[in-house]
């Protein structure tokens, strides 16, 4: 006996054993190409096409020579033409709309008169980055679109000064800080990654075990092992929530506006559709093994196409089509509409429902899944 | 329910893994009060029929009922009205006996729940090591934590999947005994094992190889129906003497014991006329021996399907 030969022995096993493992071995070409695909071409961090309201009252050639300046830089797409202030105020607060410009009702006769008139661009900044650019880019669009309409007299060259004034308001986070969008964000990841996991495991160590046979074979009721397995960690996870949002109002002194019964809410719902989604994992997945697997493909694409990481709306649509069936997508954009910009239970609406829709959806996968019988 | 129906009643059931039968057409009925001792080698269907009738699978073709309740419509009524154990321990490790008796007995809605499961530890002398994990008991004790819970409910009908496996011979003898007190009481039991000494506690036994019955009555009956004759040669028989006599015409078994072979067909004039052969050798002492259940096992396994 020599050492190749037990080396070879080990080796040969190893590939026999992974080979019969087909997730593992899916997972090895899996992640490499999803990794590709959802960094190649899914992140985008200079986020184009940002939904955009305009308050134009009067609307001049030179208003709209600007709208054409914006939509040509791709940084703009316009939602409605016309929009009233509190519509554009709504959009904002529940994250419709990223931007809203407003032009005085004056603005064609004061900016002919050299008059300077005042631009208004409102930016939703609860994340910094996905606004810098786009308002960044704004005055130049405005100076370059007015070029070409003020000659003579009025171009801006012989003035000194830009024809416009461009006013930025930076909403909810007007220093740009960059951790009060993290930190939040991170309350709705931690809370994917450990309540998913959690239950993930839960009926393949029955399983495992051989502990399921004697579950199945005693008189009890699907939908009372999956509640009875989901409850306890309901209060695990209220508890990793206080934990989290003591040390961001502490430790990272991000703001808390509230209400707090909508962030309640969203939390209650969100906790359980995890939960209920690593329950669900655990009636598909043969081992423990797997159903960590599972988790561990569900929670990339949770981390990089929900708006964690990179700014949701910068994403082309497909890859907005995914992240909307995630359910942090939606949490996210709770969290930090409670936190940074004071929603209430109304204003989390829109993206409650489709947390609620996905446990429900996910729950009834998991209770068809659950075989009462060994078949 | 009354004393008429029987505790199990099958006819027919049938369960086909892939291409394979693993039970094929069987047909089973048990009495009030009973014990049955369910025979056959591994492999050969034990386990996939007690599941088909505790409701644990859904049989391919057939019909069956335990305790009145049909074993595909009404699983629910069965589960709660029968005790079943697991081949396999499936109590948690993690857990002590009482806890695991607690859970047990909630799953139940047994009340009040302290009731019960002191009554339950104290019937089988449980209650000194009741704050011990169930991991860490031996084998002996994990089989009568396992008893315990299956019994607590009262169940009318119990189900043992060879319950004393990797148990040693004074434990299973302990709980043989409980076996039969329970059935004094009234619980009728259908209990699988593959040792031929349990099944001659039993009140009758059913033996099925590779999915098929092929045998069933009291002990008696099944070793008089096999009609095989049985000679013992004691003295300095050897491996070298029992080959010898696997060649001659009308043995069709040896089985060597020590110093004594048993010789074992079922043509009792032609084994008659093999053994005589060796009577005038010197050592050997040739008297007729009664054949045992075992015997007749081997025979059945032979029968039945490719020797394996």
């Amino acid at each position: 006996m020599h050492m190749g030969s037990r080396i070879k022995a080990i080796l040969i096993k190893e590939f026999i054993q992974l080979r019969r493992d087909r997730l593992t071995f899916g997972m090895m070409v899996g992640i490499p190409i999803m990794q590709l695909i959802l960094f190649g071409f899914a992140i985008n961090t200079d986020p184009k096409q940002l939904p955009t309201a305009i308050i134009a009252p009067n609307p001049s050639a030179y208003t709209r020579d600007i709208l054409a300046g914006m939509r040509n830089s791709d940084y703009f797409r316009f939602e409605d033409d016309t929009v009233t202030e509190a519509e554009a105020e709504e959009g904002l607060q529940r994250g419709e709309l990223s931007f809203v410009v407003t032009f005085p009702a004056d603005f064609g006769r004061d900016l002919v008169r050299g008059r300077r008139p005042q631009v208004l661009i409102e930016a939703d900044a609860t994340d910094p980055s996905a606004a810098s650019n786009a308002v960044n880019a704004f005055s130049r669009i405005v100076d370059d679109a007015l070029r070409d309409d003020l000659v003579g007299p009025m171009a801006q060259e012989k003035r000194g000064q830009p024809a416009v004034d461009v006013v930025v308001h930076r909403l909810y986070n007007p220093e740009g800080i960059t951790r009060y969008n993290i930190v939040p964000g991170l309350l709705g990841v931690i809370l994917t990654m450990t309540m998913t996991l959690m239950t993930a495991i839960s009926l393949t160590r029955e399983a495992e075990r051989g502990t399921m046979e004697n579950l199945l074979a005693m008189p009890v009721k699907p939908v009372e092992v999956m509640i009875g397995k989901i409850a306890p960690y309901i209060g695990i996870g209220f508890v990793q929530v206080s934990i989290i949002l003591l040390a961001a109002y502490f430790v990272f002194g991000v703001p808390m506006m509230g209400s707090f019964s909508a962030l309640f809410v969203g939390l209650t719902a969100f906790i359980a559709t995890n939960l209920a989604l690593g329950y669900t994992f655990s009636t598909i997945a043969r081992s423990q093994m797997q159903a960590m697997q599972m988790t561990f493909f569900f929670f990339l694409p949770s981390i990089l196409l929900s708006g964690f990481m990179f700014p949701f709306l910068g994403m082309p649509n497909w890859a907005q089509w995914i992240g909307s069936v995630l359910p942090l997508t939606h949490f996210l954009r709770i969290v930090r509409g409670t936190l940074l910009k004071g929603s209430d239970l109304w204003d989390i609406l829109p993206n409650l429902w489709p947390i609620l829709l996905i446990f429900a959806v996910v729950s009834t996968i998991a209770l068809l899944r659950y075989r009462k019988t060994l078949d | 329910m009354n004393g008429a129906v029987n505790a199990i009643e099958a006819a027919g059931l049938t369960k086909r893994f892939g291409e394979k039968t693993v039970v094929d057409n069987v047909s089973l009925e048990v009495r009030q009060g009973e014990i049955v001792g369910f025979l056959g080698p591994n492999g050969s269907g034990k386990t996939t029929t007690i599941r088909m009738l505790t409701g644990l699978l859904t049989p391919d073709s057939g019909t069956g009922s335990c305790l009145g309740f049909d074993i595909v419509r009404e699983a629910d009524q069965i589960k709660r009205n029968i005790g079943y154990m697991t081949q396999r321990f499936s109590f948690y490790e993690d857990l002590s006996i009482r806890e695991n008796l607690e859970f047990v007995a909630r799953l139940y809605d047994l009340k009040p729940m302290k009731k019960y499961v002191d009554a339950t530890l104290a019937r089988l002398g449980l209650g000194s090591r009741q704050k011990q994990l169930a991991g860490q008991l031996s084998g002996g004790w994990k089989q009568r934590l396992a008893l315990a819970a299956c019994i607590m409910h009262e169940p009318r009908l119990l189900m043992l999947d060879e319950p004393t496996a990797g148990v040693d011979p004074q434990a299973r003898r302990e709980f043989w005994d409980q076996i039969h007190q329970l059935a004094d009481e009234g619980l009728t039991v259908l209990v699988s094992t593959h040792y031929m000494d349990e099944a001659e506690r039993c009140h009758r036994i059913v033996y099925i190889s590779y999915g098929k019955v092929v045998a069933r009555g009291t002990v008696d009956e099944v070793i008089a129906e096999s009609g095989l004759t049985t000679w013992v040669i004691r003295g300095v028989a050897n491996g070298a003497l029992a080959d010898e006599l696997r060649r001659q015409t009308g043995v069709e078994q040896v089985a060597q014991f020590g110093t004594t072979l048993h010789v074992v067909g079922s043509d009792a004039a032609a084994l008659r006329a093999a053994v005589d052969r060796y009577a005038g050798r010197p050592g050997l002492e040739i008297a007729p021996g009664e054949t045992s259940l075992e015997d007749v096992f081997i025979r059945l396994m032979s029968q039945h399907g490719e020797v394996r």
